[in-house]
């Protein structure tokens, strides 16, 4: 074990961390926004919308992520599209974790007990109104603590991303593992990086639930 | 892609695709196996040895598969592992989701109700006894869900051993799709290929849980 390797090269590591970071949060912005869609479409009463949806969760929950990553790859690449690779890296990411967070908004929304919307219809509530006053600050309080969860499943699956050669955490790790010839020391760091960050939002993610939670008593 | 190409690769495809099921099914024995076990070490009242579990099961669940994939397989020679890409993948395979696999158990053995052990003692069976006929059996059944869903996730996460020259399909999909300059039709028909997979994987493994939980009542049965 030589750790002096890691602490020469630590400033690199730290700031690929920040492009792992970087990265995780634009995909799951994208997926959330992605992941609504998909959700409304689902719920949607038009059986082709519907269909639509299902088939989109099935689908990109059915094919392992690299594949879809180097599927958009090099769809951009057939169809000379010059898009940057990090723009495919976060629409890989975002497309992935649409199906993800899709299937728990639509967990949430059928969480809400139904007297909630029945309730806001005797008291003459309007149809969008319903929607963006009562089921939707429920479901999103249900929804949290999974959605962190899914956070976290993104930061590690953001790994991945390293095959279309952005310098995030993982493909640093294996230049320093190349530059010292010490993968050990190197991949050792890179995933106590890892863990570290995770750590924090596991954390974080028992503060919401348990900030939720009491929330809901009172 | 013409189908003369894929013709001329189909036997590298074909084991290829072995390869897959090779350490799809390996890695799920060896997580099965090691994860049943961290769950009833975990059960000991041995505080050190639980907080060293613990650490362990944190550690690789906090951390992305391919990174210990790159530390098996890069880094092991350093410590004196020295594995082939294929023994180090399945070896990382079982590593991984034994650590999915002992929290499945344990909230399986936790949801087994007091009163079945405490009916097996008082009806006067032996604690092995209770063990094996008893708890082991309901928290079996009570995990079969979560299990095929890991066994799901596990086999999508072979496409990952790609990445350090395991030959298994993705592998040769893709040393088809240099060699050949096809990679957007190889990539679109692995994307398929993979798609219909796991929804045949997770049709099988529903029907599976259907037939060993028809004993059941409606209620208690597995959602």
């Amino acid at each position: 074990m030589r750790p002096e390797i890691v602490l020469h090269s630590l400033g690199y590591l730290l700031q690929a961390a920040g492009v792992t970071i970087a990265l995780s949060v634009a995909g799951i912005a994208l997926g959330f926004a992605i992941g609504a869609l998909v959700c409304a479409a689902r719920l949607s009463p038009r059986q082709a919308l519907a269909r639509c949806g299902a088939f989109y969760v099935s689908f990109f929950r059915g094919v392992p992520l690299l594949v879809q990553l180097l599927f958009i790859y090099y769809f951009l690449a057939k169809y000379g599209l010059d898009v940057p690779a990090l723009v495919a890296a976060i629409g890989g990411l975002g497309l992935s974790s649409g199906a993800y967070q899709a299937e728990i908004l639509r967990g949430a929304l059928n969480a809400v007990p139904a007297g909630q919307s029945e309730a806001a219809v005797a008291l003459g509530f309007s149809g969008l109104d319903i929607w963006r006053r009562i089921l939707m600050p429920q479901a999103l309080r249900i929804s949290t603590p999974p959605l962190i969860n899914e956070f976290i499943l993104l930061l590690k699956a953001s790994s991945l991303v390293s095959v279309v050669g952005i310098a995030e955490l993982t493909r640093v790790s294996m230049n320093i593992a190349s530059m010292t010839y010490r993968p050990f020391e190197a991949y050792l760091a890179g995933g106590l990086i890892y863990l570290l960050i995770n750590l924090c939002l596991a954390a974080f993610g028992l503060f919401a639930e348990r900030r939720l939670a009491t929330g809901r008593a009172s | 892609m013409s189908f003369e190409v894929l013709w001329r690769y189909a036997p590298a495809l074909v084991g290829g695709f072995g390869v897959t099921v090779l350490c799809w099914s390996l890695g799920a024995v060896i997580g099965l196996t090691f994860g049943l076990a961290i769950a009833l070490l975990g059960r000991l009242e041995l505080a050190p040895l639980r907080w060293l579990l613990r650490a362990c099961v944190e550690t690789i669940r906090g951390t992305p598969f391919l990174v210990q994939l790159f530390l098996l397989y890069a880094g092991g020679p350093f410590i004196g592992l020295k594995l082939s890409a294929t023994a180090a993948g399945i070896l990382g395979l079982g590593a991984y989701s034994s650590a999915y696999f002992s929290e499945i158990f344990r909230a399986g053995f936790a949801s087994v109700p007091e009163g079945q052990s405490e009916a097996a003692i008082s009806v006067g069976m032996r604690p092995v006894d209770i063990f094996w006929r008893i708890r082991l059996p309901i928290a079996l059944v009570a995990t079969l869900p979560a299990i095929v869903n890991m066994l799901v996730i596990l086999s999508k996460e072979t496409v990952v051993l790609s990445i350090i020259t395991v030959p298994e399909l993705m592998y040769q999909m893709q040393t088809m799709a240099a060699e050949t300059f096809t990679a957007f039709d190889a990539i679109f028909a692995m994307a398929i290929f993979y798609w219909l997979l796991v929804e045949a994987v997770s049709r099988l493994g529903r029907r599976l849980e259907a037939r060993l939980t028809a004993f059941m009542s409606g209620e208690a049965r597995p959602a």
